[in-house]
């Protein structure tokens, strides 16, 4: 424990600043992963195990298309695109399967993919770790605002995210497609009834998760080691901020995430041999006091 | 006319038949030493996050196998590789090794297994008395610890105690010219990391007694993000910095602190940066890294090696790893042995190889030993120095002195009892 270097640094605006957005990051990244999980938890009520076969495919995805065409923007779109029609096709071909059987079912089914997509990637592109590379544009020295150090990189990722969040929250609260999502997730027999092609809703709220995982991939392309089976240390984290934020909640998903990041940038300077036991521990913190999570809905 | 046949052996070819006979059933022997091929066993890694070294292992060793049965294998006899994935787990490797010896008529073992697993072959080459060479393993106990040795084992690997008295005593050398007293280290959570981290900084101590740890980071093995660890290490302001991160964790840490500048306000040591499994992966290599050599076809800066290098690049389009000169000089040493012994049974090649001084490409001087009190692998090229982004990026390495390489090994086996 280093309760000095924590107290010095929650004492000092530059510290600050530079943690905080280290928080920012990481959590802005898992909180992709995690409300694509969350929100087809919440619609399909399916534990999606394989989710972070997609934050893989995402990234590597991207860094295909910035080599061949070099442009980041389009490397972006291509993480996105690329594991929304994935989703749509593994959630119609395989995943629409079984839904309503036993989890154990759907676990099995879910891990089955979680091996043979790793093996798909090591067959695309090989066993070998690979970077994708920071654009150009980006390879500038870091901001310092407040005497802290912010990469500009980091303000896009960040930027991206939350325009993720914004825009996912508004649609499904205001949009007349969010409200057919959120009926179907209520009471997919009556919204079937009323006309409306569930398994169409279903599809597109999957491809959807897998879009948002998708985006988190590309987007961590340029700074993460891309590896076959690297989406599995992303679902771990992201299962506990859909723990602690309440399984279906998408505010609980941002906010989890968010804290989940803090935990780890302010903890790492507090508490560097216990950081990883920090998560966990406000995870059981949470977890007994309110078991639904912090934004989870009361199972009737 | 027409010539008539009859069915049946002719009276020519029975008689060849007879002699033929005669020959295999006087002389039976002869035949089986000619005929025979000699199988060699290796578990390594060959699927899973190290696969890539475990691959490397194995093109080593055919490359050089290719050019033992060229010139006509092993005391005349084929060298036949059997060679299985142990998926990187310790019991699995363990189940191989014996598997090879007794189902699969293995007389010899290559161990390419990293640390972990490579104990359990030692314990199974313990319990069947085999011929093992262990290709892989850099912990330095496998062969220091009086207790691990047998005489049928040995080890062809570089070892974490050399690289930390060369890595430490190079940039004790650097921290005294620049003035570098506050050091922070990174490196991964696991045995490895915190044991080569231990003996580099009790060196450097040793080397330079001004410095002074001020920020420790321990980072888990596989790790996705890194940004905590290096904004802590920021805040810490150290002068330098010394990981022993490996593989896509170390060029994960590369891509996330260089956009923080890093590399720019303090003197970075990173053990296992000058490998080309990290080297050729990452796309911005900061300039001014100071790396050990893991391996570089320019160091030693001789023909053999950049030859190797490149002809194993030409088999397989890609450069050669650290652990692939290791299986490479493993073949190498077997090949020796059994030709002094003028034989390939086990005991023999095991006494002819205690102690064997052969010529290889990757020995500092041009040959390395098979130390024989430890059966562990002496004189080979090691050596420190910085980086450029493009090849050979390494320009210059500074060599490592293994006269106090072995000053230094002999009291720290003293202090850990091993002696």
């Amino acid at each position: 424990m280093d309760l000095d270097a924590l107290a010095s640094c929650l004492a000092s605006p530059a510290c600050l600043v530079t943690q905080t957005t280290s928080g920012l990051i990481i959590g802005m990244l898992l909180f992709l992963v995690a409300v694509g999980l969350t929100l087809i938890f919440g619609v399909l009520k399916v534990v999606n195990f394989s989710h972070g076969a997609f934050y893989m495919f995402g990234a590597y995805f991207a860094m295909t298309a910035y080599q061949l065409t070099g442009s980041f923007a389009l490397a972006i779109l291509a993480g996105a695109a690329g594991t929304a029609i994935l989703g749509l096709i593994f959630e119609r071909v395989f995943m629409s399967r079984v839904y309503g059987r036993d989890v154990l079912m759907q676990l099995l089914v879910c891990y089955a993919f979680v091996l043979i997509f790793d093996d798909v990637v090591r067959m695309i592109w090989g066993p070998e770790f690979k970077s994708m590379g920071m654009p150009a544009a980006f390879q500038v020295p870091p901001l310092f605002i407040a005497g802290g150090v912010v990469p500009p990189y980091y303000l896009l990722l960040i930027g991206v995210a939350l325009a993720a969040a914004v825009v996912l929250g508004l649609g499904l609260a205001r949009s007349r497609i969010g409200k057919v999502i959120r009926a179907a997730a209520q009471n997919p027999g009556m919204v079937s009834a009323l006309g409306i092609n569930t398994g169409l809703i279903y599809g597109g709220v999957f491809a959807l998760g897998g879009m948002l995982a998708g985006l988190a991939g590309a987007l961590a392309a340029p700074v993460r080691s891309l590896t076959p089976g690297m989406g599995f240390s992303v679902l771990i984290e992201s299962f506990i901020v859909t723990v602690i934020g309440g399984m279906g909640s998408i505010l609980g998903a941002l906010i989890g995430a968010l804290l989940i990041g803090l935990i780890r940038s302010f903890g790492s300077l507090g508490f560097p041999l216990f950081t990883e036991g920090l998560m966990y521990l406000f995870m059981v913190i949470v977890l007994v006091s309110r078991p639904t999570g912090l934004f989870g809905k009361e199972v009737a | 006319m027409t010539r008539t046949r009859k069915p049946g052996i002719s009276r020519r070819s029975t008689l060849a038949l007879m002699g033929a006979g005669a020959v295999t059933f006087a002389a039976p022997w002869v035949a089986r030493a000619q005929v025979k091929t000699i199988k060699i066993g290796m578990p390594t890694i060959l699927s899973g996050r190290v696969a890539q070294l475990g691959t490397s292992s194995r093109n080593a060793v055919m490359l050089e196998v290719e050019k033992v049965n060229a010139a006509g294998g092993l005391a005349g006899r084929q060298i036949e590789m059997v060679i299985r994935d142990s998926k990187g787990q310790p019991q699995e490797a363990a189940r191989i090794a014996r598997e090879l010896v007794n189902t699969d008529g293995c007389e010899m073992l290559l161990d390419g297994e990293a640390s972990s697993g490579s104990f359990a072959v030692h314990e199974v080459a313990r319990d069947l008395g085999v011929l093992c060479i262990h290709t892989c393993s850099e912990a330095s106990s496998l062969t220091a610890d009086p207790k691990q040795h047998i005489p049928n084992a040995f080890r062809c690997v570089r070892q974490g105690i050399h690289d930390s008295i060369v890595g430490a005593s190079y940039a004790a050398g650097i921290a005294k010219t620049k003035g570098l007293k506050k050091w922070a280290t990174c490196s991964p959570d696991y045995a490895y990391g915190r044991d080569t981290t231990g003996e580099f900084v009790l060196y450097l101590k040793k080397f330079a007694p001004d410095v002074e740890i001020i920020s420790e980071s321990w980072p888990k093995l596989f790790q996705p993000d890194y940004t905590e660890v290096v904004t802590k290490i920021l805040q810490a302001k150290p002068q330098a910095l010394y990981s022993c991160l490996w593989g896509g964790d170390l060029t994960s840490y590369i891509d996330q602190a260089n956009i923080y500048a890093m590399f720019t306000q303090m003197e970075v040591f990173a053990v296992n940066m000058a490998d080309y499994t990290a080297l050729t992966v990452v796309k911005n290599l900061p300039k001014g890294i100071h790396s050990g050599d893991r391996y570089i076809k320019t160091f030693p800066p001789t023909p053999e090696n950049a030859a190797w290098g490149d002809a194993y690049k030409a088999k397989y389009n890609e450069y050669p790893t650290n652990w692939s000169w290791q299986n490479a000089t493993a073949v190498m040493f077997l090949n020796e042995a059994v030709k002094k012994a003028n034989s390939t049974d086990g005991k023999k090649v095991a006494e002819a190889l205690t102690g064997l001084t052969i010529k290889c490409p990757f020995g500092a001087d041009g040959t390395v030993t098979m130390r024989a009190d430890d059966h562990t692998l002496v004189g080979y090229a090691i050596g420190w120095g910085t980086t450029i982004p493009q090849e050979p990026y390494v320009p210059d390495v500074k060599a490592g002195d293994w006269k106090t390489i072995f000053e230094l090994e002999a009291e720290w086996k003293k202090s850990k009892g091993y002696t």
